[in-house]
């Protein structure tokens, strides 16, 4: 056991679970911002930019994320030398944060919707009757109440995201699942208890998103 | 109701045994099964049916010495990070999987051979060969390896401190960077290399053969395996009868790679230790 914890404290985890947790903070961002943006489209009166919305979140949620990451590197960056960044490895790391962004803003947009939903259509019709147009009405009476009961979802879908920056793995992002793979390498000996160690500490990282989600989801809810 | 609940304790039960049937371990008593690389060509290589490579063709004779005929082999994937877990659950009987004996790994599993001395080198672009000559040559290029192998990190640390550093899930895809010019040079051991540049490269791809490590390829078996002796023996008379040399030869061909010269090696005259 003292070994274990010996080869543990000769890599630096927490190093490469803040590579993770980065990721996820960024993506988690620009995905909530597309994914708003989406929603507002999916909502909208305009039937093209309804389309435009559904069609989005059609083709991407249903291509695997590892496709996309993969697609990232083997093409934007390798055939058409696309740079997010003068820096060679930041480089990755952007690469990787547009994947993830681009395949969870589907969901976050879907998780959005699923707010719209709840905010009963006596809202929109007030907002109509008082003379707001579509996006003031969006803005000030329904989006407010949507990410209100949207929460549950909306924190579903970042531990989802949390989970899936792994899969930066194949856009050479040195992660905590590459660590892994290296401290398997080196120590065979030692399979199980690294695997659990990793296991163990997404667990911590998860576990407090899911209870800080369930707790504002009820907070916050629209009380009707 | 009650259908419902019965129809899903039915699927459940359907799910449990496809998931069962997925574990079980292939090799009946009287086959052998053999873990190897899948995706290595030159070394480990699932082609359609078949399956070609260096490590395939010593497991065969190792297995034919052993007394197993062609069909009562049976190949099963051994990805690295499965190796020793395979091992110690008995899913396999024997391992050839590019699989180098270390210390770290004698703990939990056994080694037979060692039946190849690789070391690490780097594959460039034919019309690289002069300008990139061994890892020091690397500063401010770019070079590949496979994601949780150590190879580019040691380049890095050892010998050329301003590398850039890109990590790949598999070596196939470091070989296509390499050729569309998006990286300058990908590391690993050499043969693995040169299993690649045969390949991949049509030509265009070479070993620069300066390695600049020494990596003991060994059978791995379980703990206390009985099968250790016997592995050895089928190991030297494949060296000795000419056939490992034929190995090397038709897996490599083409890329003008020659084995370093710790090769033949010499198997390990104690089965539990560590190679000379």
């Amino acid at each position: 056991m003292s070994d274990f914890l010996e080869v543990l404290s000769t890599y630096d985890i927490a190093g490469a679970f803040w590579v993770n947790i980065r990721l996820a903070f960024f993506a988690g961002i620009f995905g909530l911002a597309l994914g708003t943006v989406l929603a507002l489209m999916r909502v909208s009166p305009v039937p093209s930019m309804r389309a435009i919305g559904s069609g989005y979140v059609t083709l991407f949620r249903n291509t695997p994320l590892t496709i996309i990451m993969v697609f990232c590197i083997s093409v934007l960056w390798s055939v058409l030398g696309l740079r997010l960044s003068s820096d060679f490895t930041a480089n990755f790391f952007w690469l990787a944060v547009l994947a993830l962004t681009v395949y969870h803003a589907a969901f976050f947009c879907e998780a959005i919707r699923s707010g719209v939903n709840t905010v009963p259509v006596g809202q929109a019709e007030a907002a109509r009757a008082i003379g707001l147009p579509f996006l003031a009405a969006a803005r000030l009476v329904i989006f407010p109440q949507a990410f209100r009961g949207a929460i549950a979802p909306l924190g579903n879908t970042l531990i989802a995201l949390i989970k899936n920056t792994t899969v930066a793995a194949a856009v050479s992002v040195p992660e905590v699942s590459i660590l892994m793979k290296e401290m398997i390498e080196n120590n065979g000996n030692y399979v199980v208890p690294i695997f659990m160690a990793i296991a163990v500490g997404f667990v911590v990282i998860v576990i407090p998103v899911g209870l800080v989600t369930t707790f504002l989801s009820q907070r916050l809810a629209v009380s009707r | 109701m009650r259908r419902t609940r019965l129809t899903m304790a039915a699927g459940a039960l359907a799910i449990g045994a496809l998931a069962l049937a997925g574990c079980q371990s292939g090799g009946g008593d009287d086959g052998l099964t053999i873990g190897i690389k899948f995706d290595q060509p030159g070394l480990g290589f699932q082609d359609g049916t078949e399956y070609t490579g260096f490590d395939v063709d010593v497991a065969r004779y190792v297995a034919e010495k052993l007394g197993y005929s062609e069909d009562q082999i049976e190949f099963v994937e051994a990805i690295s990070a499965n190796r020793e877990t395979m091992l110690e659950n008995g899913q396999v009987d024997m391992i050839f999987a590019t699989y180098s004996i270390t210390e770290s790994r004698q703990e939990v599993v056994d080694f037979a051979g060692p039946y190849f001395v690789a070391g690490q080198d780097l594959l460039i672009r034919s019309e690289d060969a002069g300008t990139i000559t061994g890892p020091e040559s690397l500063n401010g290029l770019d070079l590949c390896s496979v994601s949780g192998s150590t190879s580019a990190q040691r380049v890095k640390d050892e010998f050329a401190e301003d590398v850039n550093l890109v990590e790949q899930p598999g070596y196939s895809q470091c070989a296509q960077f390499l050729l569309d010019g998006s990286v300058d040079a990908m590391t690993t051991d050499d043969i693995i290399l040169a299993g690649l540049a045969a390949a991949q490269g049509s030509g265009n791809l070479q070993v620069v053969g300066n390695p600049f490590s020494t990596e003991n390829y060994g059978v791995g078996i379980p703990e206390g395996s009985e099968l250790c002796e016997d592995i050895n023996a089928a190991i030297t008379e494949m060296i000795e009868d000419g056939s490992w040399e034929k190995a090397v030869q038709a897996n490599t061909e083409g890329t003008g790679y020659t084995p370093s010269a710790a090769n033949p090696p010499t198997v390990m005259a104690d089965c539990g230790g560590v190679p000379s």
